[in-house]
């Protein structure tokens, strides 16, 4: 019974985040993004991605700007549970004595009662989320006990069980094997259509046509923002990461449809995006056979 | 011979003195399970010693032993935190800065205006010498300590291990943080009194660092440390009777020995168990013996 986030929009207005030594990782930044989406944020290192999801978390306040959550302020949108974070890195004590079950509950605290003692149906949903990700053999296991991947996988039930009507994800494909990385595109499909906004961070710049709705571009500030079809396009991304990209001109390819027989691969670097005749986006069809075909690591 | 192990409860002191020692024990052990989680292993021996000149300046004043020493308890905390907040110096340093300024600062105190508290006193704690007024201090203190980790050991739990998490399902992580720390410093003044600033530390921290050797899972770990805490205490006082030693020191003593038992002996974490598991897969290997297989479900399809 997943409940269709209906209303809940997500709106960062101005937004500037300066730390503590003086340096203004963000400026200005404004986009706005409606429920049923998933919205890709690239930018190159240091660019302010991860500042803009603390920002929209509330671990740093804006010195000037807003983020506005249905409205709401973020502290009071925390407090009803809607926002799910799923951060770059893991900043937790991987020896601390809590399973793999503990941490995934930890994502119902806020819907538990003043003992946080879980229900049936914080039980149950922990469970599905569980299995949504693959894990639950791992149920009892303890949480450093745990590749990198799997850590990923568990964190991101964390924030499944949590039924967050906006989820933040920073690069959730560091370091996840190709099929994971399809799974859990295949999960954020899924939780989009149940209305869900998902705002994910991403050097896999392959990937980001292939199930991007909507793309931010930013570098200290919102370069372009808009449908992936129109934004994410060759022109913003040199904008976006200058020299910073790998480009790639061949010519002489065997693209089957493509007019002219030369394609651009832009590459950040994970996975690359291949930029076919005038422009057009080549979607990584071959998923699939990739996966009959057994690309274990 | 029966006649003379029970000698101990024949008298009214003794029975006290165990009667403390086991409830502060175990309100140490309590604790000690967010001290070792935490990294505050420091922390505890801070505030113990930043206790001293609220102590001093409470007696000179004519004010409760208790009142000064947890003020000025939460006073160094809140110095340490300020000051890690703006600075960036790492937290031990910080820890060791500020804790040696408060107890130099009580040692000045207590040579400059010579009262009836004895610094040794503070240092080594005297047990049986405590009156009726603290032992009511340290019962309350104690009750309410463990009411509220009973009641709120989760949230606490969450707030030690992702501190961003119970940001984002809006909890206050600054009221978790500082209830914490303000049952750290209430503990440490009570159990001052009884073991002493110094052996406070290691109530603070051994429960906690043997039962997290026994297992991997938090509210055992509790469980553990606490039933561990309760029982060193209770017989580190009955046998400090027969040695005629310092009670602290033999609950201390005891606590190491349960200590170095689990770090040879614990099933898992334990140093012999860690040989033999490691000696065990070489031996599979070589034989070709295939170790854990990796369960189906590893693979995310
Ligand atoms: N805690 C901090 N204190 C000071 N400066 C910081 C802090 N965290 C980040 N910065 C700076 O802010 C800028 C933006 O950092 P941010 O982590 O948002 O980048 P990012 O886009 O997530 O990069 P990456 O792709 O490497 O993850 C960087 O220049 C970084 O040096
Ligand atoms: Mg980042």
């Amino acid at each position: 019974m997943d409940h269709i986030a209906q209303g809940i929009d997500l709106v960062v207005q101005d937004v500037t985040v300066a730390y503590n030594n003086g340096h203004v990782a963000l400026h200005d930044a404004s986009f706005s993004l409606n429920p049923g989406t998933i919205c890709a944020l690239v930018g190159v290192n240091g660019s302010g991605k991860s500042t803009l999801f603390k920002a929209i978390m509330g671990f740093v306040r804006p010195v000037r700007g807003t983020v506005r959550i249905a409205g709401d302020p973020v502290k009071a949108a925390h407090k009803k549970n809607w926002v799910a974070y799923v951060p770059q890195s893991e900043d937790v004590d991987w020896s601390f004595p809590v399973s793999v079950w503990d941490v995934v509950l930890m994502g119902r605290y806020g819907y538990m009662n003043f003992l946080r003692i879980p229900g049936a149906q914080d039980k149950r949903l922990a469970m599905e989320s569980l299995e949504r990700v693959k894990m639950t053999e791992f149920k009892d296991r303890q949480i450093g006990e745990l590749s990198g991947g799997q850590k990923k996988r568990v964190f991101l039930a964390r924030a499944l069980a949590q039924q967050g009507r906006i989820i933040l994800l920073d690069e959730p494909f560091t370091g996840v094997d190709f099929k994971t990385e399809g799974a859990i595109i295949a999960l954020l499909r899924e939780l989009r259509d149940d209305g869900h906004i998902i705002l994910v961070s991403t050097h896999n710049l392959g990937t980001v046509p292939e199930f991007c709705d909507q793309v931010v571009m930013i570098n200290r500030t919102v370069l372009a923002f808009g449908p992936t079809e129109t934004t994410f396009t060759e022109e913003n991304l040199a904008l976006a990461f200058g020299g910073a990209l790998r480009h790639l001109r061949l010519d002489h390819t065997d693209v089957p449809g493509a007019e002219r027989n030369e394609l651009v691969v832009l590459t950040d670097d994970e996975g690359a995006l291949v930029v076919g005749a005038g422009g057009r986006l080549e979607r990584r069809k071959a998923r699939n056979d990739d996966q009959k075909a057994g690309s274990e690591p | 011979m029966i006649e003379y192990l029970l000698s101990p409860f024949h008298y009214d002191l003794m029975l006290k003195a165990m009667f403390v020692s086991a409830m502060i024990g175990g309100v140490c052990a309590c604790l000690s399970c967010f001290v070792t989680l935490k990294g505050w292993s420091l922390m505890g021996d801070a505030l113990s010693h930043a206790v001293v000149p609220g102590v001093s300046l409470a007696y000179m004043l004519g004010l409760p032993f208790a009142l000064g020493a947890f003020v000025s308890g939460i006073l160094a905390a809140l110095c340490m935190g300020f000051i890690k907040s703006r600075t960036r110096i790492r937290e031990d340093a910080v820890i060791g800065i500020v804790f040696t300024t408060f107890f130099a600062a009580g040692v000045l105190m207590i040579s400059l205006y010579p009262s009836n508290i004895k610094l040794n006193t503070i240092v080594f704690g005297n047990i049986l010498g405590i009156a009726a007024g603290d032992i009511w201090q340290m019962l309350i203190i104690s009750s309410v300590t463990m009411l509220v980790v009973a009641l709120k050991w989760r949230d606490l739990l969450l707030h030690s291990f992702d501190p961003n998490q119970a940001r984002a399902i809006g909890l206050n992580v600054g009221v978790l943080h500082v209830t914490l720390l303000t049952l750290l410093a209430a503990t440490a003044v009570a159990a001052l009194q009884a073991v002493g600033a110094c052996l406070v530390v290691a109530m603070l921290v051994t429960p906690g660092a043997t039962a997290y050797l026994l297992t991997d899972r938090f509210g055992r770990m509790m469980i553990i440390a606490m039933v561990m805490g309760v029982l060193t205490s209770l017989i580190g006082a009955y046998v400090s009777f027969f040695v005629n030693a310092s009670t602290g020191g033999c609950i201390v003593v005891l606590q190491t020995a349960v200590f170095l038992t689990a770090l040879m002996l614990a099933p898992k974490h334990g140093v012999i168990a860690s040989w033999l598991k490691g000696r065990a897969s070489v031996t599979a290997l070589m034989t070709g013996v295939p170790g854990e297989p990796v369960p189906s479900g590893a693979v995310m399809r």
